[in-house]
């Protein structure tokens, strides 16, 4: 009888949900993975909204990247003579358009993305984390048409990478880091201080030239690369020029370190303030 | 049958805030002011476990707490079909969001047994410029229907929108009806075991409400599904529904049958010449009184709820004290269906002296003449003590109708009575008689 009344109680066939202020954050993430599908169905929702009724549609990624690619090339590389390390300028540039490319499309989308959705957030439950990162893994898709251009360019000037470019995932996992981090900031303060929509762009068009994407971070004098690589984007840009150009951009270690500490605090603060924003999203959007 | 749904102590707030008007002695006062608060707002969810502060420090704003649901409390078992029926801004919406999660409850606590599907709003996540049928694939995620399912129930869902030929449109070009017809399609296939549904009736022709409501029947009545039904429409929510709640300004007022709860709402609401006023929403703090029953009477001294106008009305209210008061005033008031007052009949000023002892009192009001024009009004009563605002308030109570009467004794020309009708009314205007007398005549100089 003793042993009966100690066994726990046996679990009933369905699973009771419990709602209550304060919800224990165990369930969240089950729920993250339960609601699995949507996140799909949302990431191929923005994919072919983002392409349909254009007329040259998908050409436009193509575009775009190619002719920042230019006018850096000839007003830093060309004009401004800018050392390149011995690597074709071009190749220099847009072998950083990638993942700054994608951090721009990605931290623009996601911080749009919660008032963007905002009828869905009134009216469906589901785990909201699933919006903004929805939004980011829909940028993806320019970044892996610009790496068939950079493929392109590669052949045409007949530069092959090396063993190196095998790491390129782990770098891409890299620039993902404070694309979601940066992105769920701004998506939640977004939602409150509408001004945040202006933030962003600016910080975009201040980064992009703070960021080595134009230059190689060489240039920086030494003493200063540490603090340089307090942009989270300067470690990573350089992993890609590393894992890409056979490793003649040499790869600054401290800085590299440093840039994935940040990163990484900004994802997890940015996971903590978004799920404490996320509990008045819909009594405040 | 098992309790699938367990709702105890729901409460829900708002906090809303009231702007004050701030004199700052010079911008950068109002620069550091500012720049600290949002500071404090920023660290706050890393410093302490507080909600989300609240716009507008301390100083510069007042704030007020609104309770939208406060002390819900009731149970649902599997298979029971239970209609949510009250005024607007009762809380019928609130709770529904508190119980498809999409707003976290502030007091309280709901145990749901069982997979739920939240309709709110017909078309949810619809965007404008895919197709109808990627919008079906869609919105069936949306609603928490995974793909095969959608892809099993794909050609039902077509099939019952009937609208095969627009299916690789883009919904943009879609008329409403067909968005509409589109949006039910996909919802109505849903087969979850708690179906919690948000007046999307509303919208659509009655032939195709009918079609849903007869969808919404055959999921719940044929396989024992539960379902939350908030409507309007008495009609719909009477044929689906076996049980019923209503909502008063935030509390559960009443729960029994849909039948009984559906009577109490509609006498409420409609015109009826006896109303239960503890059923209706009061205001003041109702130290003293407590306003029971109203009942309004001819000059036939029947019951009516239609009235002719300058005729006799008469109107019994019925009141407790909670306890022995002097000076007492009571007043009844007609006003527009706007909720604009024209007349008020008070105790006091006809010179009634009442001081009430402890205990129920029926007192009489006797309208020698209903001086308004031909239309609907509402009309509403309270208790005060002298001098003071009022302890006790409903309004509106009830609607009544005055009707047209010949009470001038003018004939137009074609001899029949004037019945104001080709008079335009904004709904204030009060009849007040008036006499007239020609009094002279002048020809004109030059004749």
């Amino acid at each position: 009888m003793k042993q009966k009344e100690n066994m726990p109680r046996k679990e009933t066939a369905q699973q009771e949900l419990l709602i209550e202020p304060n919800r224990p954050v165990l369930h969240y993430w089950r729920d993250v993975w339960r609601y699995r599908e949507l996140f799909w169905f949302l990431v191929w929702r923005d994919i072919l909204v983002r392409y349909k009724q254009t007329v040259i549609g998908v050409t436009w990624s193509i575009i775009r990247p190619l002719a920042a690619m230019i006018a850096f090339t000839v007003v830093f590389g060309l004009l401004a003579k800018l050392p390149s390390g011995g690597v074709p300028y071009p190749l220099l540039v847009f072998s950083a358009m990638l993942p700054w490319n994608f951090f721009a499309n990605a931290l623009s989308e996601g911080s749009g993305s919660l008032v963007g959705n905002s009828n869905l957030l009134t009216k469906i439950y589901f785990p909201r984390i699933i919006i903004p990162a929805s939004s980011i893994i829909a940028s993806l898709i320019e970044l892996f048409i610009s790496l068939v251009i950079m493929a392109g360019i590669m052949v045409w000037y007949g530069y092959l990478p090396d063993w190196r470019v095998v790491m390129l995932p782990m770098f891409l996992l890299m620039a993902f880091l404070p694309a979601a981090g940066a992105g769920l900031w701004f998506a939640s303060l977004n939602v409150k201080y509408r001004d945040f929509r202006f933030v962003v762009p600016f910080l975009l068009q201040f980064g992009l030239y703070v960021s080595p994407v134009g230059f190689a971070s060489s240039i920086v004098p030494e003493k200063w690369r540490l603090l340089y690589a307090l942009n989270p984007m300067v470690g990573v840009i350089d992993g890609f020029r590393w894992a890409l150009l056979n490793g003649t951009v040499e790869l600054y270690w401290p800085g590299l370190v440093l840039s994935t500490a940040l990163s990484l605090v900004l994802l997890a603060t940015g996971v903590r303030f978004f799920r404490r924003t996320e509990r008045i999203l819909a009594d405040v959007i | 049958m098992s309790t699938v749904i367990t709702v105890e102590n729901i409460g829900k707030k708002y906090t809303i805030s009231h702007q004050q008007r701030e004199d700052h002695s010079s911008l950068r006062d109002a620069l550091a002011k500012n720049l600290s608060s949002f500071g404090k707002k920023l660290a706050a969810p890393f410093l302490h476990r507080s909600r989300f502060p609240v716009p507008g420090s301390r100083s510069s704003a007042s704030h007020e707490d609104f309770w939208a649901l406060k002390d819900v409390s009731f149970e649902v078992k599997q298979g029971e079909r239970i209609g949510i029926i009250g005024r607007n801004g009762a809380g019928k919406s609130t709770l529904l969001k508190i119980l498809s999660r999409i707003t976290e409850p502030t007091v309280g606590s709901i145990r749901i047994k069982g997979k739920v599907a939240c309709l709110l709003e017909v078309g949810t996540g619809f965007h404008p410029e895919l197709t109808g049928r990627e919008n079906i694939y869609l919105n069936g995620a949306i609603l928490g229907m995974g793909r095969q399912e959608i892809r099993k129930k794909f050609d039902e869902i077509v099939d019952f929108s009937e609208i095969e030929k627009f299916l690789d449109t883009p919904v943009k070009r879609y008329s409403s009806g067909m968005f509409v017809r589109l949006a039910f399609a996909v919802a109505a296939h849903l087969e979850p075991e708690i179906l919690i549904v948000d007046e999307v009736l509303a919208v659509g022709d009655a032939q195709f409400q009918k079609k849903c409501l007869g969808k919404m029947e055959d999921v719940s009545v044929k396989e024992g599904r539960t379902v939350l039904f908030v409507s309007h429409n008495m009609g719909a929510v009477s044929q689906l529904c076996t049980q019923g709640i209503i909502l008063c300004d935030g509390k559960l007022v009443q729960i029994g049958t849909i039948r009984e709860a559906v009577t109490t709402y509609t006498s409420q609401y409609s015109s009826a010449d006896s109303v239960d006023l503890s059923l209706l929403r009061h205001g003041g703090a109702q130290l003293y009184f407590r306003l029971l029953h109203l009942s309004l009477f001819d000059e036939f001294g029947r019951p009516a709820t239609s009235f002719v106008m300058g005729k006799p009305v008469v109107v019994r209210l019925q009141i407790e004290c909670i306890r022995d008061v002097s000076h007492v005033e009571l007043g009844f008031k007609i006003s527009t269906m706007m909720e604009q007052a024209i007349h008020y009949y008070v105790s006091s000023w006809e010179g009634m002296k009442l001081d009430l002892q402890q205990g129920r009192h029926t007192i009489e009001i006797t309208i020698p003449s209903l001086l308004v024009f031909p239309g609907t009004y509402l009309v509403g009563a309270w208790a005060s003590r002298d001098g003071e605002w009022s302890d006790d308030n409903v309004f509106p109570i009830t609607m009544i109708e005055v009707i047209s009467n010949d009470v001038t004794g003018y004939l137009t020309k074609n001899g029949v009575v004037n019945n104001f009708d080709k008079y335009a009314f904004s709904g204030g205007e009060v009849y007040a008689p008036s006499r007239w007398n020609h009094i002279s005549h002048n020809l004109l100089e030059d004749q």
